[in-house]
């Protein structure tokens, strides 16, 4: 039954991974804005033609 | 707009992972609906070794999980990672070792599950130098995704990108950790954990697969393609963010719900319940994010198939993400547990929410990457209702069917007696349910072929684009003046390097920590249980090898309708010495933990010869090759050796002394089947080197040690020697 301290271990290994990702997250500023990132992804700059261009839905 | 830098997209690896998902997907379910048909008519295909119901069961799952939806996760990260960075993925070379590397994986799969190799160990049968190779593959695929997005090109990382990091992480721990076994021999291997401990890794791998294989990824590519092809921004980013690093938090504790009422400490049960609780809230939060985001876009759910699918697969996705939690209150898991409801609930989640993401990604990216329109709209939207149809028709029988056949088995007479003693009464009971899903998984092919040739003709009609060009500004990083080395860097930082250092001290203490809290635990809590002898071992790993535990659960569970029906209750103690557990997670048959001794051995040459003749209506399939096919025993020394490393008190050079010990007992059995009149069935000659004898031996061994009066090793002819090196504790009774 000893392994369940191990995999608390283990588990805490990968919460303190996230943890330090997050607190890394933060601080480079991932999360000041929590609006464009959103549209950014929208918006496809290449010079290619798309076919389903269908813009008239586009509320901002 | 001053300095932009000009880059290309790999489509071509999209491609291929985009195939891939296909064909193995139809092969995937096609095996499904095969051991469905199976449950129906036990005889469907006869009775062919390879072809059995316990060998593909664990095909079905790793093709479905690891091929459909493993190829799926790539097909979603490699199309979308790189247009978030704004980069090429960064390297062509390993995107190539990645794809062909994972397609190898597979097909060593399909070249040893149903061949009998396989570690009993769900959603992670695959032998141990396969595992490997898994490790490997990884790690190559993260590599290549994190370096992508450090050269990437848009400072933030789309919160997509934050899911797929936390794929890679949390799968690679997992992985590693579960895999921990000891080679035997090149394709056999035994757990370094035993009994309780396998379990509940077991389960902690076991329920985050479902976390960080099927649901982050997916999630990841859902915060992608929904508002890519709703084209309006997600709901609420914020949301997005805080429902991301809550769900990774809590997921990863939550595991052990798949052991209440088991002979796990009940401290750990009350743990996995309470984080399995919380988790309704952030999966919650994602499910609404998505659906929200379709606000004032309706309109276009109602035209678009990518969309469609998109939203049957979320919607499937709160509906599972709702049960789940649920699930995990003891008392309706004690209803749901071992029953087919768990089957529904799976395939809720497989067929619609990662079946449908896949679908809504393959119909997104096929066009754009052809240069080309769908082929036919109508054909998608055919294939869109087969799917949820199929799903409609496949969940809603288990449902129903696991809830009667588990109220069944609880049902006790106004006298206080069960009321269905025979347990393949609550079976056959169940068997139109069988119909039924089988009917679901049928139209759900029916819709995937439909939706594979509309592909095809997609692709067919359009001319694809092997390099996708684009164009962004770098980042301008106001630190990257001066260049220093990265250790150098560190040495400044103090505090980082103190964090370094604590992460490698505690990799190394984990290294020596397992085998330590290994052997400390592997001294038996109950006096009487004793190691397996050699035939047993060859029983057991025959019983593996047909993946008998697919059917048959190990794990009495404390109530009064399973001691009644059982006998005395599973105690963590009786384990100690099974590498691996096979508790079972579905009884599609009963528990086999009391079996010993309950039958003479004539009742097991029946029964495994032709089921239906003990059982009249049975679907248990025929294992007539047991009956020809000889057991194993020049392996047998080594292992024997691979046990006693993992912590089986075998005496030391115990392994010269096996196969004698082995063959004695064999003969005793079958002298005494020959006495009673079964010297051979259907004109075979039972003789004492046959696969059946092993199996009887094993089955006749289950959970009589408890009783304290009967020492199986006492006939062998190296009992004394074996008990000259027993440990004491093992010796008295």
């Amino acid at each position: 039954m000893e392994v369940i301290y191990m995999l608390i271990g283990f588990s805490l290994i990968v919460a303190l991974i996230f943890l330090a990702l997050f607190i890394w997250a933060v601080k480079s500023g991932q999360f000041d804005d929590q609006y464009t990132p959103s549209l950014r992804v929208l918006f496809d700059n290449k010079k290619s033609t798309k076919q389903t261009n269908n813009n008239k839905n586009r509320d901002e | 707009m001053s300095s932009l830098e000009t880059f290309h997209y790999d489509n071509e690896t999209v491609r291929k992972f985009g195939i891939a998902t296909i064909l193995w997907g139809l092969i995937g379910f096609i095996v499904g609906l095969t051991i469905a048909l199976k449950l129906i008519w036990p005889d469907f295909l006869g009775f062919i070794p390879e072809l059995s119901y316990g060998r593909l069961r664990p095909l079905h799952t790793n093709a479905v999980i690891f091929a459909f939806a493993g190829n799926a996760i790539f097909y979603g990260v490699y199309y979308s990672l790189p247009r978030l960075c704004k980069t090429s993925m960064w390297s062509r070379k390993l995107s190539d070792i990645h794809f062909w590397g994972w397609q190898a994986i597979i097909v060593s799969a399909v070249l040893t599950l149903p061949f009998g190799f396989n570690t009993s160990k769900e959603y992670a049968e695959l032998e141990w130098p396969i595992d490997i190779a898994i490790t490997i593959i990884w790690v190559i695929f993260g590599i290549n995704m994190i370096m992508t997005i450090m050269k990437r090109r848009e400072k933030h990382l789309y919160v997509a990108i934050w899911f797929y990091i936390a794929t890679f992480v949390t799968v690679a721990v997992l992985h590693v950790v579960n895999s921990f076994e000891m080679p035997a021999t090149f394709l056999k291997s035994y757990p370094v954990y035993a009994g309780v401990q396998d379990a509940l890794v077991q389960w902690w791998y076991g329920h985050n697969a479902v976390a960080f294989f099927l649901t982050t990824p997916f999630l990841g590519i859902m915060y992608y393609f929904i508002p890519k092809a709703a084209n309006r921004p997600i709901f609420s980013y914020r949301l997005s963010i805080v429902h991301f690093w809550s769900l990774i938090f809590i997921y990863i504790w939550a595991g052990p719900h798949h052991l209440l009422y088991t002979a796990l400490p009940g401290w750990a049960q009350a743990l996995g319940t309470v984080f399995s609780l919380m988790l309704i809230a952030p999966s919650w939060g994602g499910m609404l994010n998505g659906l929200l985001t379709l606000r004032g876009a309706w309109d276009k759910v109602r035209e678009d198939p990518v969309l469609k699918f998109l939203v049957v697969g979320v919607t499937a996705y709160g509906m599972v993400t709702f049960e789940g939690p649920m699930l995990s209150i003891a008392n309706v898991n004690a209803i749901a547990h071992y029953s087919d409801y768990i089957i529904g609930h799976v395939h809720n989640g497989a067929l619609l929410w990662n079946g449908g993401l896949t679908f809504a990604m393959l119909y997104y990216i096929t066009p754009r990457i052809y240069k080309t329109k769908l082929y036919s709209v109508k054909l998608a939207n055919v294939h869109f209702w087969f799917a949820t149809m199929g799903a409609v028709f496949y969940v809603i029988p288990m449902y129903w069917g696991g809830i009667t056949q588990s109220l069944m088995w609880k049902e006790f007479t106004s006298e206080g007696l069960l009321q269905y003693p025979n347990f393949l009464e609550t079976v056959t009971q169940i068997i139109p349910m069988y119909a039924l899903r089988a009917v679901g998984g049928t139209l759900f092919i029916i819709g995937a072929t439909i939706g594979s040739y509309n592909l095809y003709k997609t692709a067919r009609q359009g001319s694809f684009e092997a390099d996708e060009v684009d164009e962004a500004q770098p980042i301008i990083d106001p630190a990257s003046g001066h260049k220093e080395s990265w250790h150098r860097r560190l040495e400044g930082r103090p505090l980082q390097l103190t964090a370094l250092t604590l992460v490698v001290i505690l990799i190394g203490g984990i290294v020596e920590y397992v085998p330590t809290a290994l052997v400390k635990s592997n001294v038996p809590t109950i006096a009487s249980v004793k190691p397996y002898t050699p035939l047993e071992i060859e029983g057991r790993d025959i019983y593996i090898a047909e993946g008998c535990n697919n059917c048959h659960s190990q794990m009495i569970r404390p109530f009064r309708s399973e001691t009644e029906r059982y006998g005395e209750y599973s105690k963590a103690g009786e384990f100690v010495y099974d590498h691996p557990f096979l508790w079972g997670s579905k009884r599609t048959g009963p528990d086999l933990h009391r079996i010993g001794g309950k039958y003479p051995d004539s009742w097991h040459v029946r029964h495994m010869y032709d089921p239906t003749s003990t059982s009249p209506g049975s679907i248990m399939p025929a294992y007539p090759w047991m009956f020809t096919d000889d057991m194993d025993k020049e392996s047998i020394p080594n292992r024997i050796n691979a046990l006693r490393k993992v912590g089986v008190p075998y005496a030391e050079g115990y392994e010269d002394l096996a196969i004698r010990d082995l063959e004695a007992q064999a003969e005793q059995i079958t002298r005494s089947l020959h006495e009673n009149g079964f010297g051979q069935i259907d004109g075979i000659e039972i003789t004492s080197d046959k696969q059946i004898i092993a199996i009887i031996a094993y089955m006749q061994r289950l959970g009589i040690d408890i009783q304290g009066n009967v020492n199986p090793w006492e006939n062998l002819p190296s009992s004394d020697r074996i008990r000259a090196n027993f440990t004491p504790q093992q010796e008295d009774e």
